[in-house]
Order: C-alpha cells, then structure tokens, then sequence
C-alpha cells in the first residue's frame, strides 16, 4: 500500500481515511483507507459483501462514518445527504440506475435540477441541453425526448452515466455499470467510462468483472470482510492476483 | 425514417438521433398512432365521449339541447374538480379515498358558518380551509408517520363524514344567495355557467402546474420511481404531503361549487363522487401505480360519467342502472389500458 502514495503525488481528490463503520454487530467496513486520484479510473474490488458499496456510500453521502474522515481536496467533508455530495461534485451512478421510466431522457438528466424562467420549466433550454450532454458523450443514443421505458439496458446506462457526468461533477461513482449488460453494450459503456476520464472527471468503479478492471482503472483497491487489503496500480498487477487478494489465497 | 437535418449538431453521433421538430412525417405519423391500440387507451376517455353522446343524440335528438348540455356541463364541474385532485394523489402513486368526505365537510363548514351569521367570504374561506386541512392531515399520516394511503385516508373518510354530522346535528342548512344563482345558471358564454368556467380555470391550472413545474416533475418521479427521485435529492416526503394538502384544497373549492347548485348543505357525504372520481382518472388513462398522468384524460373521463348518468337519464332508465353502468365503463376503460405503453 505504501508503495501507492508516490504515485498521487497530484494529491488525492477523494479520500478515505481509517473509516470504520458498523451497522449493530456488522462491522461493514473496519479502518478502510483509499485514496482516488483526479483524471484516473480507480477501481474497487472485492467479494460480496466485503463492503465496498458501503464505502462508496460514504463518498455519495448516504452513509457518515462512525470513526475516520472522508477527504474532498485533502479538506475533511461530512456530507449531511446525497445532495451535499452532489453539490460538491460527486456524482453517483446507482446499481439501479436511478431512472424514472415514464419521464422522458432529458426530465431524467434534469431530475431535481430543473431549469426555470419565470417559475416555468424551461423545456426548450433542456431539451436543447440534454441532446448536447448525451450527443457529446455517448454513442447509440436516442432522442432526448424519447421516454427512458423504451430503452435498452445500455441506453439507459448511458443515461445515467450521463447525468453523472453533466453539471461539472469532479468524481463520478459507478456501481458494476455493466453487470446487466450484453457484450456490445458493456463494450459501449466501458468506451463511455474512459471517455470521462479523459475528459478529466475522476471514476471510482466498483466491478466484478477482472477483465473490465485490468482494461480500463489505473489503479486498484481489493476489499475482504470490511477492511481494504490491498491496493495495488494496474499496470503492475494481474487478474490473476487480483483474485488472490480477494480470496485472501495471496496475502497483501 | 430520421433525416440528422434540421440545426442538430452534426457530430458523429448526432445522426441517430431524429431531430425532435421534424414535422414533415406529420400526417404519417397520425395514421400509425390510429392503429396503435396504446393511443386509443391514452384516449380512451374522449373517444368514449363522443361515443356516448352521439349514441345518446341518436337515441335522443333533445339530448344535445342547449338547456340539457348546460345542465351536463354545471353537473360535471364539481367531479371535473375532485377528478383533478384524485390525479394528483395518483400520480405519486397514492389513493385519495377521502376526497368525497373531505367535500361534506367543507360543504357543512360553509352551511354552519354561514347559519352562525357569517359572510359568505368566510363561509367559502371556512370550506377551503377545512379541505386544506384535512389533505395535510392525510399528507403528514401518509407521508411522515409512513401509514398505508389506503388505511389513512378511509379512516379520513369515515372521520370526515363522522365530523360533517357532528358539526352540522345531521341538518342540512339552506344557503339562499343571489351569488349561487349568478354562478350556477349565468357564464361569459351560452352553456356555459360560471361555476364551469371555474372548473376550468382549475383544470388548465392543474395541467400547468403538473406539466410545466419543477413541482409536477417531482410528483410524477416520485409515483414513477421514489428510489431514483430520492437519489437525485427530491423529498418524495415532501411531496406526498404537497399532494394531498392539493386534493383536500380542491375538495374545498368543489365543496362550494356543489353547495352553489344545491343551494342548500346536505351533511351526508355522496359516496359517489368518490367513486367517480378514481373512475375519472382511471378513464382519463391515468395509471393508479403512478408516475404517469393526464389532466386533459380525467376532465375528459369526469365528462363522460356525467354524460352517462344523463344521458340514461335521458332516455329513462331506471336510478338503480346507473351504479351498474358506471361499474361496467370503468372495468372496461381499466382493460383497454393494459394495452397502454
């Protein structure tokens, strides 16, 4: 782990330090220290249940950790909701997707973040908006106007990953982001992530799948039973060990 | 098919997506929607209108008359009301099974205020108040003590009911004004009294409101999905509350619509304007799991129920027939919709 600490010599955007949190007897997560760069695809791995969506849970603002401190810019942050996360900049893409099927794609991408004149939605201004968020980031897209019902899991994925992404967000979280999807649409989805990060936003993935992890972070975390055993950056790991990290069969 | 013509930004990826004014297709595109069973079950309450009053005009030539719509168009306002307040409580996924015990409440408010020496001004603010208060009772229950909407608001129903006796000794009080008969027989235009006009002002407000607010966009994400209208920070909460406050004001507003057509404050609840009204959003092709909803389709559905009820009128058929047909149209209106998308 230590070896890490050189390479984030930009300074960690978020950060994990020695956080602990228990849910009654459950200790979720136990002195778990993680750092995500700015401009990097940092990935988290770990067996089910190891506790790395109650981490992330801890970036996005759903969860406050009972002992340890979250870092924003190397500052403590307590984020009071997932609104407070938001507003500074992080961004979280759920498991669920967090679409409403029956509005349209740009309602969606302007959920809670309405544009307004007079008291009136602006539905021009965002439907103008929208088709420019999703035409910049995403292939295969459809029309804005389109209700999220009638798309394909992919779509609605890049939806989602493109209301992430819009209204300068700095980190965006995504939760397995490809675990439902058929093999062309993963391969669309993982062009998408490396596009935000080359467009500067900071990702912090959470994948089960090797292969994914090994292709596209540059640096990665294995979680087991609550506590972060390993991080380890890309280029110098394999899949192969990777999954003796997560199966404890190697030692960190 | 789509031609990437028309100011989209020609990027590699603009091409697949169908500029959205593309009106050249117009005229194709109504043919297809008219074989598309979804747009009939979207429709299904103004087709059905205009079904019911040419069958009724056929069987009836008088049925169409000015003096019988005018008597259809005042009859419906009251329902074209509590339809619209049901809407709203539908669309986060709710049920508002108080609103007709909520409007005799507010009508025996206004009776008693207005028997105690009070201004009519008063009596209407009283009425209002009662079914504001009432929808944020439900709202808070719903909402915050986390009570099935179900049990909430048919305890609020028997409440309600059980308050409007209590509070009116089972009289109804007679309200004899020259304003109710200004508003429920005179209007801006023939056929068209003035307590319609105010159905209407209600209605279209109700539309905006619903369609064109950060508000109605709430209150359709959290019917459509509370779990993605919670992670992007709306208090669905918040929300319900809101809705339900709505259905109890309009409740009060209908309460004063029916008191100025009866002319009196009957204090025993019409169990049919609740019923009427989840038939009205169900046949405006409002869909009860929520997130989905229409003004236009419950005032359509509202319409014809009272074109319905007058038309077998009309054409003498027993009372006891009207429940029966009610039941029928709704079951099946509820059918067609399963073909909606």
């Amino acid at each position: 782990m230590n070896a890490l600490e050189k390479k984030t010599a930009a300074g960690p955007i978020v950060e994990a330090r020695n956080v602990s949190l228990s849910f009654g007897s459950v200790k979720a997560l136990q002195d778990v220290s993680v750092t995500v760069a700015p401009g990097e695809i940092t990935a988290l791995v770990g067996d089910n249940g190891a506790g790395k969506s109650t981490l992330v849970r801890c970036f996005s603002g759903v969860h406050r950790p009972q002992s340890g401190e979250v870092l924003l810019d190397g500052r403590p942050v307590a984020f009071s909701s997932p609104e407070a996360a938001r507003s500074a900049g992080i961004e979280t893409v759920h498991q669920n997707l967090a679409l409403v099927e029956d509005l349209t794609v740009w309602q969606n991408l302007f959920l809670n973040r309405e544009l307004t004149r007079f008291g009136m939605l602006d539905r021009r201004r965002m439907k103008a908006e929208a088709q420019k968020m999703v035409s910049e980031l995403a292939v295969n897209v459809p029309e804005v106007t389109s209700r999220v019902r009638r798309l394909s899991g992919g779509q609605r994925q890049a939806v989602s990953i493109c209301r992430a992404a819009g209204f300068s967000s700095r980190l965006v979280i995504m939760d397995e982001p490809t675990a439902a999807l058929g093999v062309q649409e993963t391969a669309r989805v993982e062009e998408l992530i490396l596009r935000l990060r080359d467009e500067g936003h900071a990702v912090l993935l959470i994948s089960h799948n090797f292969d994914q992890v090994v292709r596209l972070s540059q640096q990665v975390w294995v979680m087991r039973a609550g506590r972060c055993v390993a991080g380890r950056r890309t280029d110098a790991t394999t899949g192969q060990e990777i999954v003796g990290l997560i199966t404890g069969a190697i030692a960190a | 098919m789509s031609t990437a013509a028309t100011g989209t930004p020609a990027g590699p990826t603009a091409s697949k997506a169908t500029p959205p004014a593309n009106r050249g297709g117009a005229g194709h595109a109504v043919a297809s929607r008219l074989r598309d069973v979804g747009f009939w079950a979207d429709w299904a309450a103004l087709v059905g209108l205009i079904v019911l009053v040419a069958v009724f005009t056929a069987l009836e030539p008088s049925f169409l008359s000015s003096g019988n719509v005018t008597g259809m168009l005042s009859a419906s306002a009251a329902l074209v009301i509590l339809a619209v307040a049901q809407t709203f409580v539908v669309a986060t996924a709710g049920i508002d099974l108080s609103i007709a015990s909520v409007t005799t409440l507010g009508i025996v408010v206004l009776g008693q205020l207005y028997a105690g020496g009070q201004s009519l001004g008063v009596a209407f603010a009283g009425a209002v108040l009662a079914g504001l208060l009432a929808g944020l009772l439900n709202g808070f229950l719903v909402a915050k003590a986390g009570i099935t909407d179900f049990v909430v608001t048919l305890g609020m129903l028997s409440a309600a009911s059980g308050l409007a006796l209590v509070l009116s000794d089972g009289q109804p009080v007679t309200v004899t004004e020259s304003f109710f008969f200004d508003i429920s027989l005179d209007g801006p235009v023939e056929m068209v009294t003035w307590i319609v006009v105010i159905a209407a002002v209600i209605a279209v407000v109700a539309h905006v409101v619903l369609f064109h607010t950060r508000f109605g966009t709430h209150v359709l994400a959290t019917g459509g999905s509370p779990e993605a209208a919670t992670a992007t920070g709306i208090s669905t909460a918040r929300v319900k509350v809101a809705v339900y406050a709505v259905a109890g004001l309009l409740a009060g507003i209908a309460a004063i619509i029916i008191v100025a057509r009866l002319g009196s404050t009957p204090p025993a609840a019409n169990t049919a304007y609740l019923l009427n009204s989840v038939a009205a959003v169900v046949l405006g092709g409002v869909s009860l799991f929520g997130g989905k909803a229409s003004i236009l389709g419950p005032v359509f559905g509202a319409l014809l129920l009272t074109v319905l009820l007058n038309g077998l009128t009309t054409l003498g058929v027993s009372q006891y027939y009207q429940p029966l047909s009610v039941g029928v149209v709704v079951v099946a209106a509820a059918f067609l919709m399963r073909f909606q998308k």
